[in-house]
């Protein structure tokens, strides 16, 4: 297996030859050595391969991400797979603020807890959480799936659009406009999916639904009245 | 005798003001609109150049050579951009203009080798297909953002901030969120769509620097990464933006326009563009990054003489906005069709507006087709007649740069220097850091 | 905007080496602090009745030696001054507000960095690095302290402007973030006759806290009282003589990491900035939750 490591070279050097050797060359799997923190390993990937980060990262690992395995054996900092449009983000730790923020597609899944606006933003990603997640997750999650098997902190689903959150915990507090609704079969369904893709062992009859409430769609509904 | 009836309207609580409080009253919601500020500013119309006379000689105009060559994203980026004129086209989105706007902008762009710019919403196929230049943005909600079209931009904007509305996110109301412009936003239809203020993904300058080097990372060192902000303030944020890794600044002054804010933005946030702008390149010169980093300004440029009036207090180049709009026909009285002038003064006074005054993009019910996206509408700008149109008027800004530029007798636009102003008000000599006209006064910096 | 670091040495033998251990931690952070860098550093403390006061002068030939001299002369005892760089750590038995009155009057241009019985401090523009090389941060020894890297924001980039910042003796405070009212903060202080060195947003949050303790707050009620009246975006990680503390606004848009491992408990901005620590893979690596006080004794 290709080993590349971060002691020996630089981040910048690493990604020309993910972005530009690594697909001519039919590698199916490589490994980093050596993140030790650094930002932006593997971002903007574009080639079908496993990637196995041996240790931590830094922020927006997998950044843009489109195709690739990345497995990152350590926590992440800010924005892990933000922007993703495709392929797969695994943490093993923990993931800090904004992870899968602005995520398009792909899934993204933290084994740990992630800390504060996880799926912010989020545009179509799948993201499951396998330990809890922080205050102000999903605000203005406009579509894709979170399922999050620990807690959820305050402000879940603040000005959410229509993303779906399936939360196994407690719920610290709602944001403006996120609502608990009851669970379909179809919730179940992809609950129990979501869980085996991730590889986490729960009863999808433990999860609640959150889910935007739309009132916030038009807000000036009410506009001219007289009184 | 009859006795004669004299009103007095309150200077305070004029029938402006009076009007407001209704309305206020009546809805309980603030007022959204489209353009920019509207109330009086000190501007670039309170300088005037010194051309040669007899210590200096101006250069013979048509005849004589005056470089506009701007280049653009020499600090980092291996693919620096070249443009043949100092004046582009600012970050309009697909969504507040429609798809036959941003074709038109595109083709009378690249007629005259500069730059357009996409917006909030992503990128179009018509934009890309025609514009030989395109700006990239990257705005704090992420719309439509993907490294695909990333990788197919000429450059990349980090948008911070914008000068209508520092501090704010954008807006897009229900009425212009079709199915189209929801698909590119992955939004439902019809929604009305807020943005959000802050960047989902970093906070503050120490994070931005991260950010921009992933940019920089995923597009291999390619592409300048412009900085834009709104101007509220500018010494700062243009220190932190190089800071933070720009190859280029955007400085939007108050001026700047927009699809749809509250009002309370447009009239009361920010500074207006000939301070930001001064502010820039003292945070520039103050870092010894003039050259170095460039410096875009947009804000109210409207005219050839504003450019060169930009472009002496230290500009690299200008964006416009809402000039470009009433090039393609904003405000017009009439729109064309084949050929044919079509009035629309109905169609404004059935907005409560009339040609002159229409700030009411944010309806998408443009008269003239040019901030909408109503199916029928759009029709009314033809992309060739746009195009047409856009060119002859960037085509005119540049020609009276020249001509400045030759009268003060610089044979590089880029040479002009703000030496070359002397200041008509009070206001702009402080602001702008310009001498009083005839005097060698600058308020607070020197004696008259 | 800023880095920050945190070190306390639980294993007693490692104290000796704090400052290497430290260095690392410092110089990772210069891409989010290039202007400026300081630190706090908690040695053995000076013997009962002294007191340490860490002094700055810009002038690079300050003669300290006369300073000396004249402290002798005018006060009628000697101190101990131990130069380094631009920087000088003097001691002396005499009462904090007598040697204050005496600098300022016989040398305004000096700053006085702080006053305690164990801390020090050191803080000058230029690159974590360089900083760190001029005042030889990696011979440093002590049981903890706290360090800064500074990207200015909104005041300028001078020694003053530097983290740390200190009120009170032995306790010191650095920042990450921005403060949304540090204006009125300060007018409110000064009306408490709290007087200021700077215009830096971080010195309205330090003198505001060491105010609410000296009015017999605990600092976690000050944080409280802090949380009610400090606006905007903050990471503060504060020093005493015998611990530190690190807590987060609300919104926590500033990131922070902490690892706490048997010989050691490591605070930074990134984990880049811990990632040289000693055996920091069995650390316990967590990120500290908004508006919660977090607090390691030595």
């Amino acid at each position: 297996m290709e080993s590349l490591d971060l002691h020996k070279i630089t981040v910048r050097e690493l990604n020309q030859f993910l972005h530009k050797e690594l697909p001519g060359k039919g590698v199916k799997k490589l490994e980093i050595l050596n993140p030790d923190g650094v930002h932006s390993i593997a971002a903007g990937m574009d080639t079908e391969v496993d990637i196995d980060i041996q240790g931590h990262g830094g922020y927006y690992v997998g950044g843009m991400n489109k195709h690739a395995n990345i497995t990152v054996h350590g926590n992440v900092g800010w924005g892990v797979a933000e922007n993703m449009m495709s392929g797969t983000v695994r943490v093993k730790g923990f993931a800090s603020s904004a992870a899968g923020a602005s995520g398009h597609g792909g899934t993204l899944i933290i084994e740990g807890d992630t800390s504060l606006r996880c799926g912010i933003s989020m545009k179509g990603i799948d993201i499951v959480v396998g330990g809890s997640i922080g205050n102000f997750s999903g605000f203005m999650a406009q579509a894709g799936r979170m399922v999050i098997c620990g807690d959820a902190g305050d402000g879940l689903g603040d000005s959410m659009y229509e993303a779906v959150f399936y939360v196994r915990g407690n719920i610290k507090s709602l944001g403006a406009d996120a609502q608990i609704e009851p669970m379909t079969d179809a919730d179940y369904a992809a609950v129990q999916e979501l869980l085996n893709r991730a590889g986490f062992k729960h009863d999808p009859k433990e999860f609640k639904r959150v889910a935007g409430a739309k009132k916030l769609y038009n807000w000036n509904a009410d506009a001219n009245q007289e009184y | 005798m009859s006795k004669k009836l004299v009103l007095e309207e309150s200077a305070g609580f004029n029938q402006k003001v009076i009007e407001y409080v209704h309305r206020a009253s009546a809805t309980g919601l603030y007022e959204i609109r489209g353009m920019g500020a509207k109330r009086q500013l000190p501007s670039f119309d309170d300088l005037v150049f010194l051309a040669g006379s007899a210590s200096r000689y101006p250069l013979e105009g048509y005849r004589e050579k005056c470089t506009t060559t701007t280049v653009l994203g020499t600090r980092f980026a291996k693919k620096p951009i070249e443009l043949a004129i100092p004046i582009t086209v600012a970050g309009m989105s697909f969504g507040a203009l429609s798809g036959r706007v941003k074709e038109a902008l595109g083709r009378a762009a690249t007629e005259m080798g500069t730059s357009t710019t996409t917006g909030d919403g992503g990128m179009t196929p018509e934009e890309r297909q025609s514009s030989k230049t395109l700006v990239y943005q990257c705005l704090p909600s992420r719309y439509g953002f993907n490294p695909d079209d990333l990788r197919k931009a000429d450059a990349i904007e980090l948008v911070i901030g914008q000068g209508a509305k520092p501090g704010g996110g954008g807006m897009l109301l229900g009425q212009k969120v079709t199915k189209r412009v929801a698909g590119m936003r992955t939004l439902p239809v019809g929604v009305d769509q807020r943005s959000a203020c802050r960047h989902p993904d970093w906070t503050g300058p120490d994070d931005l620097a991260i950010k921009v080097a992933e940019l920089r990372e995923i597009t291999d060192w390619e592409k300048p990464i412009y900085i834009k902000v709104g101007a509220t303030r500018t010494f700062n944020d243009v220190k932190l933006a190089v800071h933070a890794g720009a190859d280029v600044i955007v400085v939007d002054g108050m001026q700047g326009g927009t699809a749809a804010t509250q009002t309370v933005f447009i009239e009361h946030i920010g500074i207006p563009t000939l301070a930001a702008l001064r502010q820039a390149v003292d945070a520039l010169e103050d870092m010894n990054m003039r050259g170095k980093v460039q410096l875009i300004v947009s804000g109210g440029i409207r005219t050839g003489a504003d450019v060169a009036k930009a472009l002496a207090m230290g500009a690299d180049a200008v964006a416009i906005g809402q000039g470009v709009l009433l090039s393609l026909g904003c405000n017009s009285s009439s729109y064309v069709q084949n050929g044919q002038h079509i009035d629309a003064t109905a169609d404004y006074n059935a907005l409560g507006t009339a040609p002159g005054f229409c700030h009411h993009c944010q309806t998408g019910k443009c008269p003239v087709g040019v901030t909408t996206q109503d199916e029928i509408l759009e029709q009314r700008l033809e992309p060739l007649v746009g195009a047409k149109r856009l060119k002859n008027y960037l085509k005119t800004l540049n020609m009276e740069l020249t001509t400045v530029a030759r009268a003060c007798g610089k044979s590089n636009v880029h040479h002009l220097e703000k030496e070359d102003l002397v200041a008509l008000t009070l206001e702009a000599a402080a602001m702008a850091k310009i001498p009083l006209a005839g005097t060698n006064w600058i308020p607070g910096v020197s004696p008259f | 905007m800023c880095g920050i670091v945190g070190l306390l040495v639980k294993n007693q033998k490692m104290r000796a080496d704090i400052g290497k251990l430290m260095l690392p931690m410092l110089i990772g952070m210069t891409e989010r602090g290039p202007d400026s860098a300081g630190l706090a550093i908690f040695g053995a403390p000076v013997s009962n009745a002294d007191r340490k006061f860490s002094l700055y002068a810009a002038d690079e030939d300050f003669n300290w030696q006369k300073l000396g001299h004249d402290f002798t002369n005018h006060l009628g005892t000697p101190a101990r001054i131990e130069q380094k760089a631009n920087h000088a750590v003097l001691t002396t038995h005499l009462e904090p507000s007598t040697v204050r009155v005496w600098l300022k009057e016989h040398y305004p241009s000096l700053h006085l960095l702080s006053v305690g019985q164990l801390m020090d401090i050191y803080k000058d523009t230029g690159t974590p690095a360089e900083v760190a090389e001029r005042y030889s941060f990696q011979n440093l020894q002590g049981s903890h302290l706290v360090g800064h890297t500074r990207m200015a924001t909104e005041s300028a980039v001078t020694p003053a402007h530097a983290h740390p910042f200190t009120a009170g003796e032995d306790w010191c405070l650095v920042h990450n973030g921005s403060l949304s009212n540090p204006n009125s903060i300060r007018r409110m202080l000064q009306h408490q006759g709290i007087s200021f060195e700077t215009d830096n947003d971080t010195e309205a949050a330090c003198r505001f806290l060491e105010w609410r303790m000296r009015e017999g707050d605990d600092l976690r009620t000050a944080l409280n009282k802090g949380f009610d009246e400090l606006d905007g975006f903050f990471t503060l990680l504060m020093g005493t003589k015998d611990q530190l503390a690190l807590v987060r606004d609300p919104f926590a848009c500033k990131p922070a990491i902490v690892a706490e491992h048997d010989d050691y408990v490591a605070i930074a901005s990134e984990y880049r900035s811990l990632a040289h620590l000693p055996d920091v893979k069995n650390a316990n690596l967590y990120e500290p939750m908004p508006e919660e006080l977090y607090i390691w004794k030595v």
